[in-house]
């Protein structure tokens, strides 16, 4: 499905990522793990088509992103980013609707079959009874879930998602991530998501990747990667790592350095 | 059914709009010095068309006021709103900035430098000098957009404070210029000329401007109207857009063509007329919604129509005296944009 051969990147003269090798099958679940300028997001960008690699390919189903046009491109892939702000007062239909973009001709608005997808959208994401407010005036979470209900009427085959839980509750956490999970198991999407939270990390997603400064550190399933020396040596912190009492996932919890 | 109820509940409002908009003008044409019943001017008008043959009731003097000075100063207004509205519309969404207007961001002034400058080259050849005007408005109000563009860029962003200081710089120097040049060019009849031009009015002399300004206009409401689905994805910025499929550069210089093309076919018959581009839109946004596509059509209408009767005041308040167009917008519009700019400090800050 997605195949990174052997990409760098630099924003201007600094370098971000260095030879990144990856290969996402279709319907993997991915999580990509690491500190602060690791090049998570910057990864997410990429594969998105919005950044053009300073070196190297990216191959989407055999075809090199770079030569792809951006419409193709977005008919295929979905990105949910950290936040959107929206200057203009949209509801929240038109916000979903907003999906659609890439399948709407310059000559003719969206049709029947483009509101069913968005119903069903607004639907599967719960937020049916908000359809009519104005998307400004939704809390964060409920932003972030019409975020992705936009993201999810793009019909998309591979859904890319930059830190789709920061800044949100624990109920908006799992409601995001549940969502995620079902939509992975359910219709096949190949999910690649950047994410801070280990242990959400470790109960939602079959592989992580480790970045440390631009490279892949590790790469495997959480059991074998979440281990105390490896977080200990990508993010210099000690921590302890248990299971997790009720998914058997590792859990990690920080020992504080006071 | 519910797209249809949406499409119909669209295609409503505008038919609307336009039965508003001919009404203001039918009301335009029959008030001035020699009054015209709005009767007279429907069977004159009909009559003209061929449509029908009234027989005159009326004296022949008020046909030719009725077509030679007044329709097409009417006429004239409805373009000169519509197209300022739609370019208000085309710049606001681009930008994301709801304060956006082709005065305050310096649009306007580039097409009146442009014209100027067009208008003071000693080429005695009419015709040439005549297609020469708006050719040079344009330039100038798509060289100023994109200098102000590019001097309000913050990261990517166009801050709301950052562009409406490049908008004031840049106008404030290139009026600042054609003064000078005015004053060098030693031809001080000019001056008042200038003057009226930045203070706007409508000024047209019977047809033939109307004729070569009128297919431009229209041709770029409806360009327009073919990016509003664009532009309603780029209300989530260029990232955002992108995600969409939205090829960001290739729209933007779009947008700002058509925007600096609309500025500059009202510019060349009106002067520079100012707030239509932030009043109109923000109005019609509030009651109709932020859609773009139903946004464009119905703010060039309403745009239109609010011109029309700006218009209408301009010339009758103090009559036989008129104000300039210009000072009538300004009175309704610049409190309306303090109003707005205290009111939504937060929103705006982006």
């Amino acid at each position: 499905m997605i195949n990174i051969k052997q990409v760098d990147f630099s924003y201007g003269k600094t370098p971000v990522l260095h030879h990144i090798d990856l290969l996402v099958q279709e319907g993997e679940m991915v999580a990509l793990l690491g500190p602060n300028g690791s090049g998570k997001t910057t990864l997410i960008k990429l594969l998105s088509g919005v950044l053009r690699p300073t070196a190297g390919d990216i191959h989407l189903n055999g075809s090199i992103l770079g030569r792809m046009k951006r419409k193709q491109i977005a008919q295929c892939v979905a990105v949910v980013p950290q936040q959107f702000s929206m200057p203009f007062a949209f509801n929240l239909r038109e916000v979903v609707l907003l999906g659609r973009t890439p399948f709407l001709s310059l000559f003719s608005d969206e049709g029947e079959q483009d509101r069913r997808v968005v119903e069903q959208a607004i639907e599967l994401i719960g937020l049916a009874p908000l359809k009519d407010r104005f998307f400004n005036e939704l809390s964060g979470g409920e932003r972030q879930k019409a975020i992705l209900a936009m993201a999810l009427a793009q019909e998309p085959k591979v859904l890319l998602l930059d830190e789709p839980t920061a800044h949100l509750d624990i109920n908006h956490q799992v409601e995001i991530l549940d969502l995620v999970k079902r939509l992975n198991r359910e219709q096949g999407v190949t999910v690649i998501a950047a994410i801070h939270d280990l242990n959400l990390a470790a109960i939602y997603f079959d592989r992580l990747i480790l970045l440390k400064e631009g490279r892949i550190f590790t790469d495997g399933n959480p059991e074998t990667l979440l281990t105390a020396e490896t977080i200990e040596e990508v993010f210099a912190t000690s921590v302890h790592v248990s299971q997790h009492p009720i998914t058997r996932s590792p859990h990690v919890a920080i020992i504080p350095r006071l | 059914m519910f797209t249809r109820l949406k499409k119909n509940r669209r295609l409503l409002i505008l038919v609307a709009l336009g039965a508003i908009l001919l009404l203001c003008m039918l009301i335009a044409v029959s008030i001035g010095a020699v009054p015209i019943s709005p009767l007279t001017i429907i069977e004159m008008t009909l009559n003209k068309m061929g449509i029908s043959h009234f027989s005159p009731t009326w004296p022949p003097s008020a046909e030719t006021i009725l077509f030679q000075i007044r329709l097409p100063r009417v006429i004239a207004s409805a373009l000169v709103g519509a197209a300022l509205a739609s370019a208000g519309v085309l710049f606001q969404g681009m930008l994301r900035n709801p304060m956006a207007d082709p005065y305050i961001i310096g649009t306007s002034a580039g097409a009146a430098f442009g014209a100027t400058i067009a208008m003071m080259l000693p080429i005695s050849i009419v015709f040439l000098s005549f297609g020469l005007v708006p050719i040079a408005a344009f330039l100038g109000a798509l060289g100023a957009v994109l200098l102000v563009y590019n001097l309000a860029r913050v990261g990517g962003k166009t801050p709301i404070v950052s562009m409406l200081l490049a908008g004031f710089a840049i106008s404030a120097m290139l009026t600042a210029i054609l003064f000078f040049m005015v004053t060098l060019s030693g031809r001080p009849e000019l001056l008042q000329n200038i003057y009226s031009f930045l203070m706007g009015s409508i000024s047209v002399s019977g047809w033939n401007q109307i004729i070569i300004i009128a297919p431009l206009i229209i041709g770029g409401i409806v360009a327009a109207r073919f990016l509003a689905s664009r532009l309603n994805a780029l209300s989530l910025g260029e990232e955002g857009a992108a995600y969409l499929g939205i090829n960001v550069e290739r729209e933007k210089l779009l947008v700002l063509g058509l925007g600096s093309l609309l500025t500059a076919a009202a510019v060349s018959m009106s002067g520079l007329v100012g707030f239509v581009g932030l009043v109109v839109p923000h109005a019609v946004r509030l009651v109709l919604g932020a859609d773009h596509r139903l946004l464009l059509p119905a703010s060039a209408l309403t745009g239109a129509a609010f011109i029309v009767l700006a218009d209408l005041l301009a010339r009758t308040l103090l009559a036989p005296r008129e104000i300039p167009l210009g000072v009538i917008t300004a009175i309704i519009g610049a409190p309306f944009f303090i109003y707005l700019l205290r009111r939504h400090r937060r929103e705006y800050a982006f």
